[in-house]
């Protein structure tokens, strides 16, 4: 008898607000132990609970320290175990199955379940054995956690006659599971937090929970036992960025456990719920439909990722085999690659796109268990071979002590690479066996030869659609083309291949707000990954990056036959009218095409929706009739028929053919003369596209090139340039969200909507995040209606284009903030000291009438709450204005000049000024003689670390790690070459004349809990500076920012998509991010539900004017605010948006010497405008009635939104979300007001540090010896934070301080260790080691006892040496990949580097003498390598594009790399420098030196330039 | 666009102009627009501006797309340069001669530099323009069947009339006097703009189907109720004629004349017609009012030969360079020459007028006055400067205070037309519906006669913009 329940009362945080718990991520620490001749025992279990406990500052705990965020294990059915505690009697072992259960605590609702699984067992034919209450400790988990504690219950299901043992039962309970789940949730609506089955198989068992690595073991008393036994144990603690995790969510799930992030989930699972219709299986044969769905929506990314390979592998597929499908290697641009694996890879790119992501994945189906790293290789993974056939594999090294001795090999799993131990072989397979293995099942080789149709191959077509000039006017007008859209982004597109850039970021009205007709693509704003994982340069790390795409019919997921890759394959998306009439007119019998048209009648009200539904019905009766390419175009528009817009139509039939189950059956093509500029590219692939042809776009390009416009010598280059820009940007776009391949990409809809309404969404761009609603489909053909009448009416820019005004101001085009009437009345108020003007100025700037611009215009203060106080009661202005800041602008983006009168301005008031990431001259640290200080009070630490010393560090009162900058959010930067003078070369470690680059991704911060990382590191240099954390405003932000504050940052910051810059690609000032109202609203409603809120100090900015801009910020949750372009107009500036280009003409973002003494910019222009939005701030707070400013901070009941009704568009905004106030969980303060528990009293430094009193005070030498574990992280760096602070950028003498280490250091080994330091390590070291090194000595080497050959095995882990600026560094083995990027001047020898070695280096000298990985020496633009090249194989793996690849010839030169050796044989013993000195004349020979072009240019360029002095010298003398 | 650089590399350039000596001795224009090359250097000045105030708010009033055409003269590119200048100002040649180039007062190169010759670019490119036969009619593809009838037809009525035709609409453009062109033909002097540059464009616009109808006073000869009902829509475009006066002892002498009085006869003249001027020959000659049309009766005066001519202005004499109270972008406020003032003239400065003397005639023979300061903002005489100078002849150029009241206007006043508080029309200005529409349906009011004296670059704005209001009023009622 059972009750049906309808939703028990909701456990945790429910979504409020704009707060969504789904949009948790995760991240963490996963490992596993094995004994590799498959040998049980209790000893395994146990290293494996060591295993994870040691890797536990990898997860976190929420506002209840005794929470965490997930924690567990897999290991194999312990059946000696089961036999002694069972009341009934088990059958042979693999012949009876164990469910583990999360049941409900209601007893009603629990027997109630327990029945229906018993009915579906017997109903399956198999024998229910009998269930086991599961004995737990609840007292070992946290208060939270206990509050959502399920019931633990274990269920043993006996095998019959039926099934055979093994594989076959193992398909027949996950049968049973399924169909258990599908019924339990149709009758009673669990969610997953009450109702779960963490594994069901006869062969392994998770026992895992909310719990703490170390709460594991406790809490399930069953791990205690002596007779548990088991031939491997899998892993995991979790880091979750959400405090409310859920006990169903800790890892492992049935088959993995996973570090990392799928990006592109949103795609996966709308591919798989298309192919699922098509799906069948010979070995389920009608089951499978009792299965389906496959994914059920809101599980995380994890969860997904493992009932889809699950399926692949009870699908009938080996689980490495599965696990190579959804996790490809790059292999579309690796020419070595063996041919039957690469042909393995391109017909499995067929049948499913790659699950993208950083990912290391360790799997395990209880007969082998491995593990496999993403492409990029972005998760850290290290594992340890014994003598005695056990295998140990981590996140981290030294997580199990090994006597070294008995180590066999250490080694790191390289990107893309697979380890698998097959337990019953008892063998280690290595990844070259394993895919050979596979690779050569079935003739893919073969089958992709005969059967994959390269579009290239086809034959030409006729009736190709030529360039009309004489109608072109009019059609480009009809899909709304601008000047501007023409002269500023595409032509540049068309004559260099790229996109243009702008800089000064964005401050044109919303689309939503804007009274003119918008194309649909505005209204999109690209995601980006922040913190839970890292974008990918596309440019320097481009052999990862795809656009290949397939197009046609899809088969069977479940089978493998030569059909399966019968399918188009296309080089890149976009189609010249050629290529789009070859796939048109194809007809070879197994594809057919059909075209609809996608235009209609716009003086019928309705016939948008109308005849947009009439397409998807008709193009899914065609599908359904065997036609497998659906061709959409609009060249049928005229006057009288209007486009629909060309991304409604992709996306609404896309989502159409998934909901009808015929998705895959078809490719999608689009003719369209609407799309012109990448943004619109990459939306319709994002949202189901699979090819482009953008018709009118390549007749603008014709007519350029017909009136001259481009300087090219035919319409095929213009054409050609232009897709490859495209091409490029479509790169830019996907790497900023850590995608590599367009095939994961389309339909992935990595975006967030500001303006669409819900209806809209739901109904043709389902499951796209939109908060504000606004835009309905009614509207939305409105808009479309407009744009068509501006086209015909004569009195409409008659003749010509519509000037646009979307970047710069135009009269005519949309509202900017910043405008003639603004800037004006700013410059005057700030120059004259007027108040009453500057009051004029936000006048302007506030009421926005008649021309929105903002959100935050449409928000009053609420005169029903206001209480007015006389003013006098208000805290004073000065204590206002120090919650000021300006914005991260370096130095070297702007001038010295500019750079320092915002120092001056701000250290004045009391206030602070930002770095930007450019380092800074330590004379700034001094105040000058008149009491001004040009130091800047934050210091910025941004990806490229340029500059970042320790004593930089020290010298800050914030330190501000800019995860992403609102103008291009996810990208990296660049500065010209033309604004790298000899000065800002100095301060940036790098070559003057040389361009910079600063990658895209902290290369130390792929994950949050590397971020967690790198703020301990920051905090141990300088444990007086607040840590802060940029983020940027998008959808998850807010659970973004709840995981930084769990790890531990003391300040947040959020900006918005408006942020200015120096230089950034104009699709991403447009294209990416969201205002922050919505991203701020969302973070503070975060933290205050999770009970985070009062341990961070939360600012914000993003063309922040005004003081009521201020009030509106305070009032949805924020204590800080950032000024940057309003900072530079106080003090010159006039949005001329020439950053980029150095021609600044008032001398502020500019370092030519003429423009520079131009600026008239003076601090008290700046001090009176902060003195002025202060007291604007303080009448607003006396009006409202708020004494202090923390008192009005979070109250968001103040602001009042009142529904534009006068506007044709904004009147479908709802802003409930934002003006939600957030119930608080826990009981939080809305606003900072307690110390983050850094955990720095128990560092080891502290004991180095009073040991070191007599270096540090007097400078004597001292030695000392130490034991290290990993758990000991970032030693020496409070160290150097202390000598750095007694001696500056100097330092001590060297070797004053010398210390030696004995085991396993943890993470940042050695940061920003400065002169004089000298760190001895004897054993390994982790990820991070030298980070930042900046002037000290670190010497690793190995044990004197190992028997493996060091320069074969690895030493250090990932990432070792990024940003290091000055000193040596001697290590005695194998680094992990990335070495040495973005080095500036450390001289380092080593014995081997993984992949991307010395990237992005701009200076200093790595010598390698070993083995090193792929795309060596990308981006590098300075310095020198040396690598030994025995085998002369190297010169393959590096990356030519800045470098040159010469001998070495000169002897001064030679005796350097000698002298290094030296050193490094004498510090480590090593044999192989012993061995390279000992035949020293020979070995110098086959060394290569790796030489950047404009860094010898530079060098010689310098050189000439001493000569020709010393010859001045010489003929004055 | 421009050349990125090119702000560094030249120096500013004006328009070549013949000398003062010879160019007075005839009526002729006298200033050469740019060589091809020179005018590709200026255009290379233009940076571009992220914001350019010299097309934004604080610039140009016609909208003109000043760093699109500068860079279009940058690459030689005439023809889209004039298209590009065509779609915002119907008449380039007029403003390219007579505006006061509010647009180089805004120009950020102005912080730093002197300003792009925006001016002299806009003026080269028309006149290529029509030398090159690119100026043709754009008669409508279509007609709407509404008819439209404005009042007036100087720059507001004509910029009105061209737009509306051009939709598609049948306009008929009233005039009193007996040729089109209200102030442009009889306000200024033919040395800054020689007439056909008008009857150019009367020809083009009747090809585009304009009616002209001349010598008629509309509130005289034909009534207002009469115009409205002959019309969907009529637009009122007659200007602001009613000049200031200088009420002062003394005024009713002879030889005592408006400005306009003095222009309108002498333009007459030089366009051929029989009648008799007000002649400055051999006289002393007093202008007052220190504004263009003081200037234009300074250059006449010259042309005629006139013994001296003086110019005296109430106002001090405003500072050679910008005065810190007009800061950029503003309008600079400093002291002007005018190519009239090039010609001779003394030019005095917070000057006072108490009133003229006469002969037994009563011919004038002289003015006097006194010397005034600013004390509390008000202008106070100074003590000890009082003077008396010979006039011959005195012209008022103090500008206009409204339009004229009688006939149409108060016709149409009767009818419930509602005026402002300066006593023009009432409407608003702008791109919004309901702008220019006047409290009475059905009818618009659009340059002097709704924003009072202004510039020509005003009246076009106004003109296009009223045009386009009219136009979506007619194209949305269902009529």
């Amino acid at each position: 008898m059972h009750r049906k329940l309808t939703n028990l009362p909701s456990l945790g945080p429910q979504a409020q607000g704009l707060y969504d718990p789904a949009l948790d991520k995760d991240s963490c620490g996963v490992g596993f132990v094995a004994n590799i001749k498959g040998k049980r025992s209790r000893d395994i279990i146990d290293k494996g609970l060591r295993l994870m406990c040691n890797l536990e500052h990898r997860g976190a705990e929420g506002a209840d320290p005794k929470t965490g965020d997930g924690a567990g294990i897999m290991i194999q059915i312990p059946d000696k175990f089961f036999r002694k505690v069972l009341p009934f009697s088990l059958p042979p072992e693999g012949e009876y199955g164990v469910g583990v259960l999360f049941l409900p605590q209601d007893p009603m609702v629990r027997e109630s379940l327990e029945n229906i699984i018993e009915k579906i067992v017997v109903d399956e034919g198999e024998t229910l054995l009998g269930f086991r209450d599961t004995p737990v400790n609840p007292e070992y988990s946290g208060i939270v956690a206990r509050k959502t504690i399920p019931y633990f219950k274990q269920v043993f299901i006996g095998k019959s006659n039926q099934v055979e043992k093994g594989d076959a039962f193992e398909r027949k309970l996950f049968l049973i599971r399924r169909v258990i789940d599908r019924r339990i949730r149709a009758e009673f609506k669990l969610d997953r937090s009450q109702y779960y089955v963490p594994s069901f198989s006869s062969r392994t068992i998770v026992y895992k929970g909310m719990l703490l690595g170390a709460q594991v073991k406790p809490f399930y008393p069953d791990l205690s036992d002596p007779d548990i036994e088991s031939a491997f144990c899998l892993t995991h603690t979790r880091f979750s960025t959400n405090t409310f995790p859920t006990w169903d969510l800790a890892h492992p799930y049935r088959m993995i456990a996973h570090n990392g992030e799928i990006n592109t989930l949103r795609g996966n699972i709308n591919w798989m719920s298309a192919r699922q219709m098509v799906m069948e299986s010979p070995l389920y044969g009608k089951e499978l439909k009792r299965m389906l769905p496959i994914i059920m929506e809101g599980q995380s990314d994890t969860a997904t990722f493992d009932t889809v390979l699950e399926l692949l592998v009870m699908g009938g597929r080996s689980l490495p085999h599965a696990v190579m499908m959804m996790i490809p290697e790059a292999w579309s641009k690796n020419p070595d690659m063996d041919p039957d694996k690469r042909a393995f890879y391109e017909y499995h790119a067929s049948l499913l796109e790659p699950w993208d992501g950083p990912a290391a994945i360790a799997f395990t189906d209880g007969k082998v268990i491995g593990a496999t790293l993403d492409r990029n290789g972005l998760r850290p993974a290290r594992y340890t071979i014994t003598k005695e056939d056990e295998i140990y594999f981590g996140s981290e090294a030294g997580a199990i002590s090994v006597d070294p001795r008995n180590v066999l090999k250490q080694d790191r799993l390289r990107p893309g690479r697979m380890l698998l131990i097959d337990l019953e072989k008892g063998q280690v397979l290595d990844d070259e066996e394993i895919k050979k293995q596979i690779s050569t099942q079935k003739p893919y080789r073969k089958w992709v030869e005969e059967g994959l149709i390269r579009l290239k191959d086809l034959p030409n077509a006729g009736n190709v659609q030529q360039p009309n000039h004489e109608t072109i006017l009019e059609r480009m007008r009809v899909f709304g083309y601008t000047t501007e859209d023409v002269h500023t982004i595409m032509k540049p597109m068309a004559l260099q291949g790229e996109e243009p850039v702008g800089s000064m970021g964005e401050d044109v009205s919303l689309p939503i707000l804007s009274q003119k007709p918008q194309p649909l693509f505005r209204y999109f704003k690209q995601n980006f990954a922040q913190v839970t994982n890292p974008p990918i340069d596309p440019i320097r790390e481009e052999l990862v990056m795809e656009l290949t795409t397939y197009i046609g019919p899809e088969q069977n997921l479940l089978a493998e036959t030569a059909e399966h890759c019968r399918r188009i394959e296309l080089e890149h998306p976009i189609l010249t009218n050629d290529q789009f009439e070859k796939l048109k007119q194809i007809s070879e019998g197994y594809f057919k095409a059909i075209t609809f048209d996608i235009t209609f009648n716009p003086n019928i009200k309705h016939d948008m929706r109308n005849s947009l539904d009439n397409v998807c019905q008709k193009a899914a009766d065609a599908v359904r009739a065997g036609y497998n390419l659906i061709i959409l175009t609009d060249r049928g528009v005229s006057r009288e028929r209007a486009p629909i817009p060309s991304l409604l139509a992709v996306s609404g039939l896309h989502h159409y053919l998934i909901r009808s189950g015929l998705r895959t059956k078809t490719g999608i093509v689009l003719e369209s003369g609407e799309p012109r500029e990448v943004a619109h590219f990459a939306l319709l692939c994002g949202y189901g596209a699979n090819a482009i042809n953008p018709y009118l776009a390549f007749e603008t390009l014709a007519d350029l090139l017909k009136s001259g416009d481009l300087s090219l010598p035919d319409y095929s280059a213009a054409k050609k340039n232009y897709i490859k820009s495209i091409g490029k940007g479509l790169f830019k776009i996907f790497s900023k969200m850590g995608i590599s391949t367009l095939q994961s990409y389309c339909g992935a809809q990595i975006f967030e909507v500001v303006g669409l309404d819900s209806e809209l969404i739901n109904n043709y761009f389902t499951g796209t995040a939109t908060r504000i609603e606004g835009l309905s489909l009614e509207m939305l053909e409105e808009e479309t209606v407009r744009r068509h009448k501006n086209a015909y009416d004569p009195l409409f820019y008659p003749g010509a284009l519509e000037p646009g005004g979307l970047h710069y101001y135009r009269k005519d085009g949309d509202p900017h903030l910043y405008n003639p009437i603004t800037i004006h009345r700013l410059q005057t108020a700030v120059k004259q000291n007027d108040y009453q003007l500057y009051k004029e100025f936000a006048k302007a700037v506030n009421d926005q009438h008649d021309r929105l611009i903002t959100l935050r215009s449409l928000f009053q203060l609420d005169p029903k709450k206001a209480k007015s106080i006389p003013i006098e009661e208000v805290e004073p202005v000065s204590e206002i204005m120090r919650r000021f800041q300006t914005g991260a602008m370096s130095f070297g983006s702007i001038s010295w000049e500019a750079h320092t009168t915002l120092a001056i301005a701000m250290n004045r008031i009391g206030a602070k000024s930002n770095t930007g990431e450019g380092g800074e001259d330590p004379i700034r640290f001094k105040t000058l003689p008149n009491g001004d200080s040009m130091r800047s009070a934050i210091k910025q630490v941004a990806s490229a670390r340029f500059g970042v010393t320790a004593n930089y560090l020290v010298n800050a009162d914030d330190l501000q790690i800019k995860m992403a900058q609102g103008a291009k959010p996810g990208e990296g930067g660049q500065l010209p070459g033309h604004k790298v003078d000899k000065y800002i070369g100095k301060l940036r470690y790098s070559t003057p004349g040389v361009t910079l680059i600063s990658p895209p991704p902290h290369h130390d911060i792929y994950s949050i809990e590397d971020l967690k990382q790198l703020i301990f590191d920051l905090k141990n240099v300088n444990p007086r500076a607040r840590v802060s954390v940029k983020l940027v405003s998008e959808v998850g932000v807010g659970t973004v920012a709840a995981g930084v504050a769990k790890a531990h940052a003391d300040h947040i910051l959020i900006s918005g998509h408006e942020g200015g810059t120096g230089a950034s690609p104009i699709s991403s000032i447009h294209y990416a991010g969201t205002p922050w109202e919505i991203g701020l609203a969302e973070t503070h409603q975060t933290l205050v539900a999770n009970g985070l809120r009062d341990r961070v100090y939360l600012a914000v900015d993003g063309k922040i004017l005004t003081g009521k801009d201020v009030v509106i910020g305070a009032l949805l949750g924020a204590e800080e605010f950032g000024f940057s372009t309003s900072a530079l107009i106080t003090i010159g500036c006039i949005m001329m948006r020439k950053c980029h280009l150095n021609t600044c003409p008032v001398g502020v973002a500019t370092q030519d010497e003429y423009l520079r003494s131009k600026f008239t910019g003076k601090p008290e222009y700046l001090v009176n405008y902060m003195n002025f939005v202060a007291s604007e701030v303080r009448e607003i707070m006396a009006y409202l009635g708020f004494r202090t400013f923390n008192e009005m901070v979070g109250q968001v009941e103040y602001i009042k939104f009142e529904r534009p009704h006068h506007h044709w568009k904004a009147r479908g905004l709802d802003f409930s979300k934002i003006l939600h106030k957030p119930k608080a969980y826990f009981p939080t303060e809305m606003y900072r007001v307690k110390e983050q528990n850094h955990g720095l009293e128990k560092q080891i430094d502290n004991e180095i540090i009073r040991r070191c009193r007599a270096a540090l005070e007097y400078k004597q030498k001292v030695s000392l010896e130490m034991q290290i574990t990993n758990l000991n992280r970032t030693v020496g760096g409070m160290l150097a934070g202390e000598v750095a602070r007694k001696y500056g950028e100097e330092g001590l003498p060297e070797d004053t301080i010398d210390i030696t280490f004995r085991g396993t250091a943890g993470q940042s080994f050695g940061a920003w260790v400065n002169q004089g330091v000298t760190l001895r390590l004897i054993g390994e070291a982790n990820d991070y080691v030298g980070k930042g090194l900046s002037g000290g000595k670190l010497i690793i080497r190995v044990p004197e006892n190992v028997t493996y050959d060091p320069s074969e095995n690895i030493i250090i882990g990932n990432t070792c040496f990024y940003g290091a600026t000055k000193g040596t560094a001697f290590i005695n083995g194998m680094a992990g990949e990335r070495f040495a990027v973005r080095n500036s001047g450390a001289r380092i020898v080593v014995e081997g580097v993984g992949d991307h070695g010395c990237e992005y280096m701009t200076g200093g000298i790595v010598v390698v003498i070993g083995k090193t990985g792929r795309n060596f020496a990308a981006g590098m633009s300075g310095g020198i390598a040396y690598v030994w090249d025995p085998t002369s194989t190297f010169s393959k793996n590096v990356n030519l594009e800045m470098v040159e690849l010469e001998r070495l010839t000169e002897s001064e030169e030679i005796d350097s790399v000698l002298h290094l050796l030296t050193l490094h044989r004498e510090y480590t013993g090593s044999k192989r420098a012993n061995d390279i000195l000992e035949n020293w004349n020979i070995e110098v020979g086959r060394f290569i030196k790796v030489m950047p072009t404009d860094y010898k240019k530079a060098l010689l360029k310098m050189k000439e330039e001493e000569q020709s002095q010393k010859q001045g010298v010489a003929v004055n003398g | 666009m421009g050349k990125v650089t090119g702000f560094i590399e030249f120096k500013r350039a004006g328009l070549k102009k013949i000398s003062p000596a010879e160019r007075v001795k005839n009526y002729k224009e006298f200033e050469y627009p740019f060589e091809e090359d020179t005018a590709q250097l200026q255009g290379a000045r233009c940076m571009d501006c992220g914001i350019p105030f010299c097309q934004g708010e604080t610039g140009c009033p016609v909208d003109n797309l000043i760093p699109e055409f500068n860079d279009l003269v940058y690459r030689k590119r005439w023809k889209d340069a004039i298209e590009n200048l065509h779609s915002t100002n119907n008449f380039p040649e007029f403003t390219g001669r007579l505006c006061p180039a509010p647009c180089e007062g805004a120009c950020t190169l102005g912080l730093i530099d002197d300003p792009v010759s925006i001016k002299a670019i806009e003026r080269t490119i028309i006149d290529k323009a029509f030398e090159e036969g690119w100026v043709v009619p754009k008669p409508p593809t279509y007609k709407t069947g509404k008819t439209i009838g404005i009042v007036g037809s100087g720059p507001a009525g004509l910029a009105c009339a061209q737009q509306l035709a051009r939709a598609g609409h049948s306009v008929t453009v009233y005039e009193k006097a007996d040729r089109i062109g209200g102030l442009l033909r009889y306000g200024i002097p033919d040395f800054k703009m020689e007439k056909w540059l008008i009857d150019r464009r009367i020809e083009q616009m009747q090809k585009e189907g304009v009616t002209f109808i001349t010598k008629v006073h509309v509130g005289v000869d034909i009534s207002a109720a009469e115009l409205r009902k002959q019309h969907d829509v009529i637009v009122l475009a007659m200007g602001c004629e009613k000049p200031r006066d200088l009420v002062v002892e003394g005024r009713n002498l002879k030889g005592i004349h408006f400005a306009m009085d003095f222009l309108t006869l002498n333009n007459k003249f030089v366009a051929g017609d029989k009648v008799e001027i007000i002649s400055a020959k051999d006289k002393h000659v007093i202008v007052i009012g220190g504004g263009d049309t003081g200037s234009d009766c300074v250059g006449t005066s010259n042309r005629h030969g006139a013994k001296s001519i003086t110019q005296i202005e109430i106002f001090p004499e405003p500072p050679k360079y910008r005065d810190p109270s007009t800061p950029w972008p503003l309008y600079p406020k400093m002291l002007r020459t005018s190519t009239s003032h090039e010609e001779g003239v003394i030019r005095k400065w917070s000057i006072n007028t108490l009133g003229f003397k006469g002969n037994e005639r009563g011919e004038v023979r002289a003015i006097y006055g006194n010397q005034v300061e600013f004390k509390n903002g008000k202008l106070e005489p100074i003590a000890g400067t009082e003077f008396e100078w010979p006039a011959d002849l005195v012209l008022l150029a103090m500008g206009f205070v409204h339009p004229v009241k009688d006939g149409l206007i108060a016709q149409l006043v009767d009818m419930g037309l509602e005026l402002d508080k300066m006593g023009n029309v009432k409407a608003n200005f702008g791109t919004t519906p309901g702008c220019f529409a006047t409290s009475l349906p059905g009818v618009y009011a659009c340059g002097d006669v709704r924003r009072g004296q202004s510039l020509i670059v005003w009246a076009i704005s106004e003109g296009r913009k009223c045009a386009l209001q009219v136009h979506n009023y007619l194209m949305s009622k269902q009529v």
